[in-house]
């Protein structure tokens, strides 16, 4: 029964970042590469009619948390206070970034919003690999200070960052070196899986630029996960053992593997979906091999007098999931269905649709 | 400890105040929208189409600060409330998983379609994706107010040595006594609020001579609709929700009422009156006799408790507020009734238009439901104070232990600094489309 919600949670979870991290990437590409109004325009087009149902993602995938494994919820909210509240005000002004900028016909006005989408977009991405590099790393359960335990054994708080940014030191923050470098992961991932998702939803003219663009981040990106897979095992020196105890895991690595393969092709495909199919395996599989590598656990604990917390010790009581199980797939069928049609009437390339530009 | 539990309730009270200025609208006007289509589809009047087409851009920008505002809401209850989530996730959590599993991802999804789709789906689509974002933003509020109904008059839990609440019935949280009353009267008032607001928008332009053929159908639906609802708000729903808080709150009935002693052959009803909390009595007050004990229990001489009988310790926080609260709402309902009375015999008499007076009247009085609405919440929230699970979890012990108050603070700060923002976004977005006007399509 964990299990099984365990797989929902972490399945809306990456959902939500494939979804919500092409309006990322998309965001970044307007920021930095869409010089052109035309090229904003359709950019923002390509995303409208969907950023506000994938972000629902994130809600939903909230609340089942919370409706799940109420102890990591809170745990995990509460310790990772500033940043998420950080993580919300930046998801506003993007929403609000989207939305405004069509209202007001104004050079100024347009400015305003671009740069508020944009770098919104920017640092959420980077925070999102933050998050990501906090889970694996752990943190301090329970606030151990010289062997005592300042909280309750499940309770946390984490600075934004630590003096020395050593994800080995005592103390720990949200923000230290090997954070940082998952977080860059984050930004160059979800800019190659937004490019990705320009070139297949619009024909402007910098499609061919992007492909260029893809290309080269591909190349950052590899050199960047090499690197973070060695720093991984210094930081989590047993990464690999959940994988050897259960080999069946490593068919998500390897998922991740062809997607990144197939990301160096991006200049030969035919079509301008294809690129976007890549850029989903690479990050599907990414975020399902970390979330496996700790399994059991969701949150480690750095300290060893204070459990981690594992989808056992989390988890709300078996009547309460149980019953979960009657109306939760009734759920998905309606949202399989919503999202199937959201995507047959918006299919296609978006920029000559009137629709989408608010 | 006092300090963060302090700035915890006032960043929850400000924000959520803040959200509730929006779904308020969007929930009723919804129906008013949904309205408008249909009677189009059956009239083939264009101009119906277009009093829509003018009510979906309101709509789009209140639904946009709805969204926007709702999420900080939803990530509160981690951050902020981490206790009382940890102690109690297992039962709200599953009413607020419901609400994002089967109404966000509806609205969310047929918005778009609702909003930028009229041409690619046809009109009778369009009519249909319309009344699915209505459902989906009442299966909202239904969902919501099942998770506050909880909170008031708990059901269907046990609680286990280590304080957490287990859910044992399911069926129970739907089934809760508080929870239709208190739906039906919160989407009641909401449709007051969104009927006023059509109604006032109709006033300006007939007030100003411009799209008098838009503001005659504006102050007719609104009327009509604001009729209905604000006498729904009174009666059966209000009355009913009052019901319900003697029943189970008497308490806080007691001190909203401002009934500080109980009277021997049945209780006064209080209009106007301060509470003095220092001698325990209501100053300067008007009030009819017996009225309170035959509202509550249709008879006069029916005893309700008052105050004192109860132990100081047990006794709301803040009474005073609680009690101008309750009066606020009720006080304002009461004027919106008598407002669409008359506006609504004006109407039937064919006077509306040449008595200035009453248009003008409508217009300010937009800002009411608005008022009444949060005055409300705010009497079911203080009246549930010290509590946040009544007589069961007290707010206290539902912080989160481990944010410091300096944090709170900050981020309480941070709330405030973008809410002024986007309220003033907002205003200005909202004056362009009322100052542009609705388009009309010649037919
Ligand atoms: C336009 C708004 C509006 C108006 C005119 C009224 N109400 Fe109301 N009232 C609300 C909007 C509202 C609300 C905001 O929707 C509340 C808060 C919680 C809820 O479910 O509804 C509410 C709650 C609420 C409660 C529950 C308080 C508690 O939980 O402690 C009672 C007893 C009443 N109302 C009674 C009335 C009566 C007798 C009215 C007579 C005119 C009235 N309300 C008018
Ligand atoms: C629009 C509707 C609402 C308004 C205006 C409102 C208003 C308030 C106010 C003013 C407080 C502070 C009370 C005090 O400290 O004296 C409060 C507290 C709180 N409310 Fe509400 N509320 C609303 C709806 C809800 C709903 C639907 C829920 C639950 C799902 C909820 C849960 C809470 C919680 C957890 C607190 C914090 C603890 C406390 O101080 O009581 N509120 N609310
Ligand atoms: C603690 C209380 C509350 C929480 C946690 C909450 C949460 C949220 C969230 C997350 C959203 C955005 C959904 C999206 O992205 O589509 C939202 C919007 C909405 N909320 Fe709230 N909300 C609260 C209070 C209320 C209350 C009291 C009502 C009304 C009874 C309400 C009704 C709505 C509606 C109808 C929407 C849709 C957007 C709109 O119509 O403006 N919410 N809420």
């Amino acid at each position: 029964m964990e299990l099984f919600w365990y797989v929902v949670v972490i399945s809306m979870l990456t959902i939500y970042m494939l979804l919500d991290g092409y309006d990322f990437g998309a965001g970044i590409v307007h920021l930095f590469f869409a010089k052109k109004e035309e090229d904003k325009k359709a950019i923002t087009k390509a995303i409208g009619p969907f950023w506000d149902a994938n972000e629902v993602w994130l809600i939903a995938g909230g609340g089942v948390l919370f409706f799940a494994f109420p102890v990591l919820y809170a745990s995990s909210f509460s310790g990772f206070y500033l940043p998420l509240i950080m993580i919300l005000w930046l998801l506003m002004f993007r929403g609000i970034g989207l939305e405004l900028r069509g209202l007001i016909k104004h050079s100024m006005w347009y400015a305003i919003w671009d740069k508020a989408f944009g770098i919104a977009s920017l640092l959420l991405a980077l925070f999102f690999g933050i998050a990501v590099g906090n889970i694996v790393r752990g943190v301090n359960m329970g606030h151990v200070v010289n062997g005592v335990s300042t909280y309750e054994p499940h309770y946390f708080v984490l600075p934004l960052w630590n003096p020395t940014l050593n994800p080995l030191a005592e103390s720990l923050g949200v923000i230290d070196w090997f954070t940082l470098l998952i977080g860059l992961i984050g930004v160059v991932a979800l800019t190659i899986h937004g490019a990705n998702w320009i070139i297949y939803k619009t024909n402007s003219t910098i499609n061919e630029q992007l492909k260029r663009i893809v290309f080269r981040l591909t190349i950052v990106l590899t050199v960047l996960a090499l690197v973070s897979l060695s720093s991984w095992f210094l930081v989590i020196p047993h990464l690999f053992e959940n994988y050897f105890a259960h080999p069946i895991f490593w068919i998500f690595p390897l998922i991740s593997l062809t997607g990144l393969i197939g990301l160096f092709r991006i200049k030969t495909f035919k079509k301008d979906g294809t690129g976007f199919v890549f850029s989903s395996l690479f990050l599907a599989g990414g975020l399902a091999s970390t979330a496996l590598s700790i399994f059991p656990n969701f949150l480690p604990s750095t300290n060893t007098i204070n459990p981690s917390l594992s989808i056992y010790n989390a988890a709300a009581a078996h009547y309460g999931l149980s019953v979960g199980l009657i109306w939760f797939p009734i759920g998905v069928v309606f949202i399989a269905l919503y999202f199937i049609l959201q995507y047959r009437i918006f299919k296609g390339k978006m920029d000559d649709g009137d629709y989408g530009e608010h | 400890m006092e300090d963060m539990i302090f700035y915890d309730r006032m960043q929850f009270a400000f924000t959520i105040t803040f959200h509730y200025l929006f779904p308020q609208l969007t929930m009723g006007l919804s129906l008013i929208i949904v309205y408008f289509k249909g009677k189009y589809l059956l009239k083939h009047d264009q101009k119906y189409n277009d009093a829509a087409k003018f009510w979906m851009k309101i709509f789009a920008l209140n639904f946009m600060m709805g969204v926007v505002t709702g999420i900080p809401m939803e990530f509160q209850f981690g951050t902020n409330w981490a206790k009382f989530s940890e102690l109690t996730g297992g039962i709200i959590g599953q009413t607020l998983a419901m609400e994002g599993t089967f109404s966000f991802f509806l609205e969310s999804s047929f918005l778009g379609l609702f909003l930028f789709g009229e041409k690619l789906i046809g009109q009778k689509l369009h009519f249909l994706t319309g009344l699915l974002v209505f459902i989906g933003s009442w299966a909202s509020g239904w969902f919501i107010i099942a998770t506050n109904a909880w909170m008031q008059h708990p059901v269907g839990y046990e609680i286990l040595e280590n304080g957490k609440f287990v859910l044992t019935n399911f069926g129970a949280l739907f089934s809760n006594p508080w929870l239709v009353p208190a739906y039906l009267h919160n989407q009641s008032a909401s449709l007051v609020t969104a009927s006023f607001v059509v109604a006032a928008i109709g006033a300006f332009y007939l007030l100003n001579k411009n799209h008098l053929e838009q503001g005659r159908i504006f102050i007719k639906t609104g009327i009509a609709f604001g009729l209905v609802s604000s006498l729904l708000v009174a009666f059966p729903t209000g009355d009913w929700s009052a019901k319900n808080v003697v029943k189970f709150q008497p308490i806080t009935f007691a001190a909203m009422e401002g009934i500080f002693d109980t009277e021997k052959g049945g209780s006064e009803i209080i209009l106007v009156g301060q509470p003095d909390m220092e001698l325990l009595k209501l100053d300067n007050k008007i009030a009819v006799p017996n009225v309170l004990s035959f509202l509550t229990y249709q008879n006069f001489t029916t005893e309700i408790k008052g105050l004192k009988e109860f132990d100081v310790s047990k006794w709301p926080k803040n009474i005073p507020g609680l009690y101008y609260s309750y009066h606020i709402m009720v006080g304002l309902g009461t004027i919106l009734i008598g407002l669409m009375a008359l506006a609504a015999f004006f109407l039937w008499r064919n006077y509306l238009e040449k008595s200035k007076w009453i248009l003008w009247a409508i217009m300010f009085a937009s800002p009411f439901p608005y008022i009444a609405n949060l005055a409300g919440w705010y009497t079911a929230e203080m009246g549930r104070q010290p509590w946040l699970v009544y007589n069961l979890l007290a707010t206290d012990h539902g912080a989160s232990p481990n944010v410091s108050a300096g944090n709170t603070l900050f981020t309480l700060l941070g709330f405030v600094g973008m809410y002024v923002l986007l309220g003033l976004l907002f205003l200005l977005l909202l004056g362009r489309i009322v100052y542009k006007g609705p388009e009309t399509t010649k037919k």
